[in-house]
């Protein structure tokens, strides 16, 4: 009986975690409704977020008081969120898969704890201390030495890449930045993947007459895909949600869409925290509400990314474990 | 035991293009892993460097005079969140991290574990936004001490029942099953028992989780707010200020006094981040070689 009422009371005390989650989710999509409302389906598609005629009084629109003028579109915020994510990934992917299999496979037993745990220690570096690192060296890095190159060379065949390059703030640093963020998460679990692949695999592979790294290439890594698709829907869930590090890199661009890799852009997380004093501004709150309501689409995506992310490492993996990340 | 070598063919008899293929391989993924150990390097150089040449004693003894002064109010603010969060967080957080790990295979523990992990997933901007329309605005609590903990209380709430969970699960099922064949009930065998064996791995995940709000910035910035002033004990209608701030605002200014004091926060934050990482790191491992 009594054993019963300690055991009730856990569950009923573990219910803060998804009371937490759904009061968030219902508490923005409750306060954003009036945005919601107004902006309708048109608000993922419009590429203009104006406030309006702030000097204005304000006016009845489709059932709504707002300032003349004012539009609320967020698809500069979606593709700059995306394509920075994108570019994120790109460099991230490679580099993480290489960082774990030299650390499972070539690195010695007795160094490779330690060096993992250096590399992962990036994982624990504050957001806000990645940005002071990007805008104080990496910019003015990036800027004079390293895009002109990229413009000179690459630039020549895609106009993507083509000069000018700008002053060195923008989506492809916001990209690189991030990579180094997403990067561990990545290079953690596929490493610890790799090393709990049995050891006969490896073997049988050496065995055939296959080189150490073709055993590898060949046989152990097509082995962790899972482990790594679903590393991959993780780090791609924190680069959608980064805001500092993007916030002090990006460029805050607002209602431009890049036309070039170096052009200013902004997410939607750092959107939220560049515009918010701006959108105190708006006497009638629907500036404020439709921030809320980049906050719920925001939060809706990254709850889909991280949920489909936990059920393959699940399921695939079999598996109570996963990596707190 | 030592594996038994595999039978290899000499370096000589395999193709050349193989060889050169596998060459190739381990040229690419070392030079990976150097890098990302490099840029490691490179990030602590110029927050070590430019820190330690920021920072003064009067940086850590005197309050913030608009772009200048020192950080002794931001450091206080800090300590004053993050220690509100982990006493929001850490009943709540061990209490179900107990029930994933004890009761493991039931259905709400599942849930719970799932949604822990997920919540860990949820942008830390999102969680500010929602602690400020929620309670800054619709409360009315303005920016304040109860804002800025319970949003840093709602990041940290999942790591702690996770790492509790994982500690737990160290626990040798022996050691459950003598509890209880000496006829304790649930509650005895998990406080009594279970609870301290996995106590040094419990307090080593909520030191981690410290770190985390120690280093958070976007749930603060408009839960917390900022104040050049120590805080004058007030739980809400009262901004605070808090380090991670002070490095996001000072470097935007043009000053080279304000640089200074956000070189000097940056030091102070990965410091403290760093001490806790490493020596979490090092009660893992002594436990784990015991």
């Amino acid at each position: 009986m009594r054993a019963m009422k300690f055991r009730a009371w856990l569950a009923l005390i573990a219910g803060i975690l998804p009371a937490t989650l759904a009061a968030i989710v219902l508490f923005l999509a409750f306060y954003s409704w009036p945005a919601m409302h107004f902006n309708g389906l048109g608000f993922v598609v419009r590429d203009t977020w104006n406030l309006g005629n702030l000097y204005a009084n304000p006016i009845m629109r489709h059932g709504t008081q707002v300032q003349p003028g004012a539009t609320y579109g967020i698809l500069f915020l979606i593709v700059g969120t995306l394509l920075s994510t994108l570019i994120a990934l790109a460099i991230a992917l490679p580099m993480g898969i290489g960082a774990a299999i030299f650390l499972a496979e070539a690195v010695p037993e007795r160094l490779r704890l330690w060096i993992s745990f250096f590399v992962e220690l990036l994982m624990a570096i504050p957001s806000v201390v990645f940005g002071l690192w990007g805008y104080v060296v990496v910019i003015p890095f990036l800027g004079h030495h390293f895009y002109p190159l990229i413009a000179q060379s690459l630039g020549k065949a895609i106009p993507f890449f083509a000069a000018p390059t700008g002053s060195g703030y923008g989506l492809l640093t916001a990209g690189i930045v991030l990579s180094l963020m997403i990067v561990p998460i990545i290079a953690a679990t596929l490493r610890d993947a790799l090393v709990s692949q049995p050891a006969s695999l490896r073997e049988a592979a050496l065995g055939l007459g296959a080189t150490r790294f073709e055993a590898l290439w060949k046989v152990m890594l097509p082995g962790t895909r899972k482990t790594l698709i679903g590393a991959t829907f993780l780090a791609l869930g924190r680069a959608l949600g980064e805001t500092m590090a993007v916030l002090m890199v990006s460029g805050n661009a607002l209602n431009y869409l890049p036309h070039r890799i170096y052009d200013p852009v902004s997410t939607m997380a750092a959107f939220i925290v560049s515009q918010l004093d701006s959108a105190l501004q708006d006497p009638t709150g629907l500036a404020v509400r439709s921030l809320a309501e980049i906050a719920f689409v925001l939060a809706i995506i990254s709850i889909v990314v991280n949920a489909l992310a936990r059920l393959l490492l699940l399921v695939w993996n079999n598996s109570q474990r996963s990596v707190v990340v | 035991m030592i594996p038994l070598a595999p039978a290899r063919r000499p370096a000589h008899q395999i193709r050349l293009s193989r060889r050169l293929a596998s060459l190739t391989g381990w040229t690419l993924t070392g030079a990976c892993l150097f890098a990302l150990a490099a840029l490691m390097v490179w990030i602590l150089e110029v927050v070590f460097v430019r820190g330690v040449t920021a920072l003064r004693l009067s940086v850590l003894t005197t309050i913030t005079q608009g772009t200048g002064g020192g950080l002794l109010n931001a450091i206080e603010g800090t300590l004053v969140l993050s220690a509100g969060a982990l006493l929001l967080a850490v009943p709540f957080g061990v209490a179900a991290g107990i029930y994933t790990a004890e009761y493991r295979f039931t259905r709400w523990a599942t849930t719970i574990r799932f949604l822990a992990d997920v919540l860990v997933g949820v942008p830390s901007i999102v969680v500010g936004y929602f602690g400020y329309v929620g309670m800054v605005e619709w409360l009315g609590w303005s920016f304040s001490v109860a804002a800025g903990s319970i949003a840093l209380a709602i990041i940290s709430l999942p790591y702690i029942c996770r790492t509790t969970e994982l500690a737990l699960r160290q626990v040798s099922n022996d050691l459950r099953d003598a509890a209880y064949s000496l006829g304790a009930n649930d509650r005895r065998v998990i406080l009594g028992v279970c609870l301290p064996a996995a106590l040094p791995a419990i307090l080593t995940g909520v030191l981690l989780a410290l770190a985390v709000s120690v280093g958070e910035t976007a749930p603060l910035l408009y839960t917390a707010g900022w104040s050049n002033y120590l805080w004058d004990g007030h739980l809400t209608h009262s901004p605070i200020g808090y380090l991670t701030y002070a490095i996001w605002n000072f470097i935007n200014e043009p000053f080279a006094e304000a640089n200074a004091l956000a070189y000097a926060a940056a030091l102070l934050v990965t410091g403290f981040v760093l001490i806790i990482n490493i020596a979490a790191r090092f009660m893992l491992d002594r436990r784990a070689r015991r």
